[in-house]
Parts: C-alpha cells; structure tokens; sequence
C-alpha cells in the first residue's frame, strides 16, 4: 500500500515537472521544473530498489547539470520570456504534439502488446524473486562488482570521454584569439 | 485487488513511456536551444526509469549498471552542448533553433 502511495505521488512529481520544462515560458522556471522531475525520478529509483543510482541521480543530476543549465541562462542573459504564441512555423505545433502522442502510442505498444512479452521474456508481471540485489548495501556491492568485472573497460573508456568533453567545451566556449582575415589568407 | 496494491514494472515503463513522449514533444516545439536540451535530459531520464524497472523485473544488475552509465554520458553530452549553446549565444544573442541556419546552402 505504501508503495503504491509512493509511487503515484513521485509520478505526478515526474509528470508535472516534465509538463512544466515544455509549458512554462521563463528558462529559470523549466530549470526548476526539470530539478521536480528530476528528484521524482531519485525516489522512484529508491523505490525500485536502486539506491546508489537515486543518490548518484540527485549529485550528478539536480547537483551538477541544472546548476550548469542554471549558469548558462544567468551568464548569457537568455533568462527572459520567451514567447510561446508566435508561431513562426505554420502548423508546427500541432504535427509536434500528435508526434509526440504517436511516440506514446508506440512506446506503450511495444510494452504491453503480446501481454507484455518481448523476445519471448514477459517482462510485465511481477518482479523476479530476489534476482536483483535489494538493500542499499547489497545493491552498491553487486553494482561495483558488474561495474568492475564485466564492465571495467567502458569504466576506463568514460574517463576519456570525460576529458574529451572537458577540452571539446575549453575550445568550443573560448573567445577566438583574434579574428583570422579569410580574404588576406586565399 | 493483489495487484491494485502493488506496483508493477508495467506501471513505471508506461511513467516512463509518458515522459518520453512528453520530452520528444517538448523538443519539437520548444524553440530555445537550453530548453531544447533540457527536453532531451527529460528523454534520457524516461530511459534510465525503463532501464531500471527492466533490471529489477528481471533481476539483472546489469540494466543499473548501464543507468549509470548513461549518467556519465548524458554529463558529458551536457557539457559539450551547453558549450556549443554560450558560442552561438555569444555570436547571436537571443539565437534559437530558427537562427541556425549557418549551415543552409
């Protein structure tokens, strides 16, 4: 019962935040719907048993990237309205969201059509009996233990990426030294 | 009435069948680069919800240790775009996705 009360109080956390980042008109505010989605995913995550991605979900997540979203509206001053009734391509809106209803109808095909089967695995239904580990200690250990056995070469390989991220955005974000003269060059 | 009392996986992949749609929806309409990219972070998060909900169903770490994964990633993507959100502001301020035509022949 518990759990179900949960459940449907972090999906309308998720639901409304996701409704307010498309509808609300201010970037300050989408940045503080997308923190309630956000935190309604970390308790859904709590929910299911998966305790170190909610607390990784809250630090990278609503830590990190919304403060950098945050940042980048304060500094480059695009923190005003924008207005959402000039419509600058005809019918735009519309094909947008009967897409998007599309892409629901589709994704809820896919998952519930056959009674839920995929590939031959039902992957409705009830949960496996003790398959996952559950309990915060269990879940980081068997957690560590898939990420540093099976998958400890793309462990290794998202350090790269990581700092190839860091120097992509250093050269990207940088003011050009000084403007180069194509005319003189050619 | 067992099963009115209990969540199901089926219950989170349809949350995160809506908040996908809701994020693809958003990045069709919106027009502000930002909140464009925010839209996506909404998408990938739709995925992680699956991801997990799929790993408890079928009692496979694997599908979270794929989630966190995605986290790294999508900090990564994040960085890089919001990069590339300051240059074109700094170019064009108040530029949003109709501006970036740079590219158009």
């Amino acid at each position: 019962m518990v759990e179900v009360v949960v459940f449907i109080v972090a999906a309308a956390m998720v639901l409304v935040g996701a409704v307010g980042v498309v509808v609300r008109k201010h970037p300050v505010h989408c940045a503080l719907s997308m923190v309630l989605t956000l935190f309604g995913i970390a308790v859904l995550f709590l929910a299911m048993d998966a305790q170190f991605l909610a607390a990784v979900q809250i630090i990278v997540y609503a830590g990190a990237i919304v403060v950098l979203f945050l940042f980048v509206i304060m500094l480059m001053g695009v923190d005003k309205a924008e207005s959402l009734a000039i419509e600058p391509l005809k019918g735009q809106r519309p094909v947008a969201i009967s897409l998007g209803v599309g892409t629901l109808v589709v994704l809820l095909a896919s998952f519930f059509v056959h009674g839920g089967k995929v590939r031959g695995v039902q992957i409705t239904g009830a949960l496996a009996a003790g398959g996952a580990a559950q309990g915060g200690e269990q879940n980081v250990k068997a957690l560590a233990l898939s990420l540093f056995s099976d998958y400890v070469f793309a462990f290794e390989a998202t350090s790269v990426l990581l700092v190839i991220a860091v120097l992509g955005t250093v050269i990207l974000a940088r003011r050009p030294p000084k403007q180069i003269d194509v005319e003189a060059l050619s | 009435m067992i099963a009115v009392f209990h969540t199901t996986p089926s219950w989170y992949l349809a949350l995160a069948a809506f908040l996908f749609a809701i994020g693809a929806a958003g990045v069709m309409v919106r027009r502000n680069p930002l909140i464009m990219f925010m839209c996506v972070e909404l998408m990938l998060n739709a995925v992680n919800l699956t991801f997990v909900a799929l790993s408890r169903r079928l009692g496979d770490i694997g599908g979270q240790t794929v989630v966190f994964f995605v986290l790294v990633v999508a900090a990564a993507e994040v960085v890089v775009g919001l990069g590339i959100v300051v240059a074109l502001l700094r170019r064009k301020p108040g530029a949003t996705a109709d501006d970036v035509a740079m590219l158009k022949g």
